[in-house]
């Protein structure tokens, strides 16, 4: 088949043509659109005005005084970008204290009923996002089904205020997000070789070393992986902050709307959106650089 | 290996029981909502009796049933067109030598996968905007163009797996029984790369009729979507209608997924 192999770049590129044009317009291209947004001045009702300015990046990090012109850092900026990046990691945390225990459990069953297990963890995964978010909120709303379970219980006394709070978003991230991090950890724990535990103990290892010295070491790409796809998504999130947050506990995504909607300041939008866009990106690379490093190893 | 069953090397304390709690608790709350779909109480806290009010009322809202044909409409021409391009870029990518830009031609259609949503939904807004103004135009069609462009590599996915696990020898015998390269791939390929188009156009179907991000800043008005419906009915009070409407999406999704399930499964 040489005769074929030489014409196959251009085949390849010429049946990739049609996908390319589609994300070109749809996806990739309008990205570039935003970078040139964000460095425009912001028209007066929405929209932009064609001038040059890098007044919208100043305006993400400080705030100048009307009066005065003294220059602060903008706080309000400061903390949502804070509260964004806390919440996201204590999402990814919480995944996986439960995740992996979970993924533990699903590859040690038996082969014909692991398939089971996963479709159990793969319903929610496929099931829309906002039924999901949806779903918390009746569970954490003051009548709820959480506070009735600890009201009955007695070990509270009148309803938590937990809706509208980020004790609510977090849960709700935790909640939406955790398959993603259930998946790659099965993916790992079911390709590791059982004998290694075994000789761990056939060493007079404890269970705990066994664990960290043994476990932990080799499923660490699953672990890698199942951490970037819980918290990329988390870092971005809509949908579940606005709804379990309310309208003041908002994250990144909501205040990036803010901003094209009633902030009327497109070009800080802009600025905003690849701000998050490139701390996903320096994820992602650091994500592929653990990975390539494992196989080259491993 | 008489070994007594508390020291199996595959146990670890503790994590059977916080495997079945996460379970428990993974399902509680969507279990929690296909009950509560069926309150008859107006209240979305007492239980006033087994009803399927809240689904005639859903059924016989005007609003309801138009944003249902829209997601439908979009989510059909999105697994359409998304399909039908990942194929050709599947076909033109697997099972040849490695070529140059192969690696460019992966990031682009994986994009969407890596870039938040909120980036991509933004970067549309401002794009269309100005489409608009320009055009006049404010159809459907920039929905369904945006829908396409994210619904790639969902169903490039399972297209690219079928494609490598098959076997080249089947066509090279069809070449050499003299079939045109247009009948082999007519009558060899396409039959046996099937189940991968049919998971691919699943899955982009899924992933179109449940977004909610980039619909809600695409789209002009009036054009809402059964989610951002949703999404917008939540901003004033709760009715169990949502109840409803949500249990009959989660069903769509899980009929269309233990669909997927077989169809992979017949592979093996």
């Amino acid at each position: 088949m040489a005769g074929t192999t030489h014409g196959s770049g251009r085949t390849g590129w010429i049946l990739s043509i049609p996908a390319l044009i589609l994300l070109a317009l749809g996806a990739a291209g309008p990205l570039l659109i935003v970078v040139v947004y964000a460095f425009l001045e912001p028209g007066e009702y929405s929209g932009v005005v064609w001038e040059f300015t890098t007044e919208a990046w100043f305006r993400v990090f400080f705030e100048r005084d009307i009066f005065d012109d003294t220059v602060t850092f903008a706080d309000a900026h400061l903390t949502i970008f804070w509260r964004s990046v806390k919440l996201s990691v204590l999402t990814t945390l919480i995944a996986f204290a439960i995740g992996f225990p979970t993924a533990w459990f699903i590859a040690t069953r038996p082969p014909n009923k692991r398939g089971f297990w996963l479709f159990l963890i793969t319903i929610p995964f496929w099931t829309n996002l906002l039924i999901r978010t949806f779903a918390i909120m009746e569970v954490v709303r003051n009548q709820g089904l959480l506070n009735s379970f600890l009201l009955s219980f007695g070990i509270i006394d009148q309803p938590l205020q937990i809706l509208y709070t980020d004790t609510a978003v977090l849960i709700g991230m935790a909640y939406v997000y955790l398959p993603l991090m259930v998946l790659p950890l099965y993916a790992a724990i079911d390709r590791f070789d059982f004998r290694l535990v075994e000789a761990g103990y056939d060493l007079y290892a404890t269970r705990m070393k066994v664990l960290r010295r043994v476990i932990l070491p080799i499923v660490k790409p699953g672990i890698v992986a199942g951490s970037i796809l819980v918290f990329v998504p988390s870092l971005g999130a809509y949908v579940t902050p606005r709804i379990l947050g309310g309208g003041k506990n908002m994250m990144v995504g909501n205040f990036i709307e803010l901003q094209f909607g009633q902030g009327r300041n497109w070009p800080l939008g802009a600025a905003l959106s690849l701000l998050l866009l490139m701390i996903v990106l320096v994820a992602l690379l650091a994500y592929v650089r653990v990975t390539s490093r494992d196989q080259t190893n491993g | 290996m008489a070994r007594n069953k508390s020291f199996s090397v595959t146990t670890l304390p503790g994590f059977t029981a916080i495997a079945l709690t996460t379970f428990v608790l993974l399902y509680a709350p969507i279990v929690t909502m296909v009950i509560y779909s069926f309150n008859d109480s107006e209240s979305v806290a007492l239980w006033g009796g087994f009803s399927i009010r809240w689904y005639v009322e859903a059924w016989d809202n005007t609003q309801v049933q138009q944003a249902t044909v829209r997601s439908l409409v979009i989510a059909v021409s999105a697994a359409f067109i998304s399909t039908t391009v990942a194929t050709m870029a599947a076909l033109g990518t697997t099972r040849r030598g490695r070529f140059k830009g192969q690696t460019l031609i992966y990031v682009m259609i994986n994009q969407p996968l890596m870039v938040p949503e909120i980036v991509t939904a933004v970067a549309l807004l401002i794009f269309f905007a100005s489409i608009k103004v320009a055009t006049g135009y404010t159809g459907l069609a920039y929905l369904i163009l945006a829908h396409s462009a994210f619904c790639v590599p969902f169903a490039y996915l399972p297209i690219r797996a079928r494609l490598e696990g098959m076997d080249l020898a089947l066509e090279t015998a069809a070449a050499d029984l003299y079939a045109r390269p247009w009948q082999t791939f007519r009558h060899v390929t396409l039959p046996l790369m099937m189940p991968g188009i049919a998971a691919g156009a699943m899955l982009a179907f899924v992933i179109s009729l449940d977004d909610v991000i980039i619909t809600e800043f695409v789209k002009s008005a009036g054009q809402d979507t059964l989610p951002t419906y949703m999404l917008g009915q939540l901003r004033r009070a709760v009715t169990p209608e949502v109840n409803a409407i949500s249990t009959a999406l989660l069903a769509l999704t899980v009929l269309l997924l233990t669909a997927f399930f077989i169809l992979n499964r017949k592979r093996d």
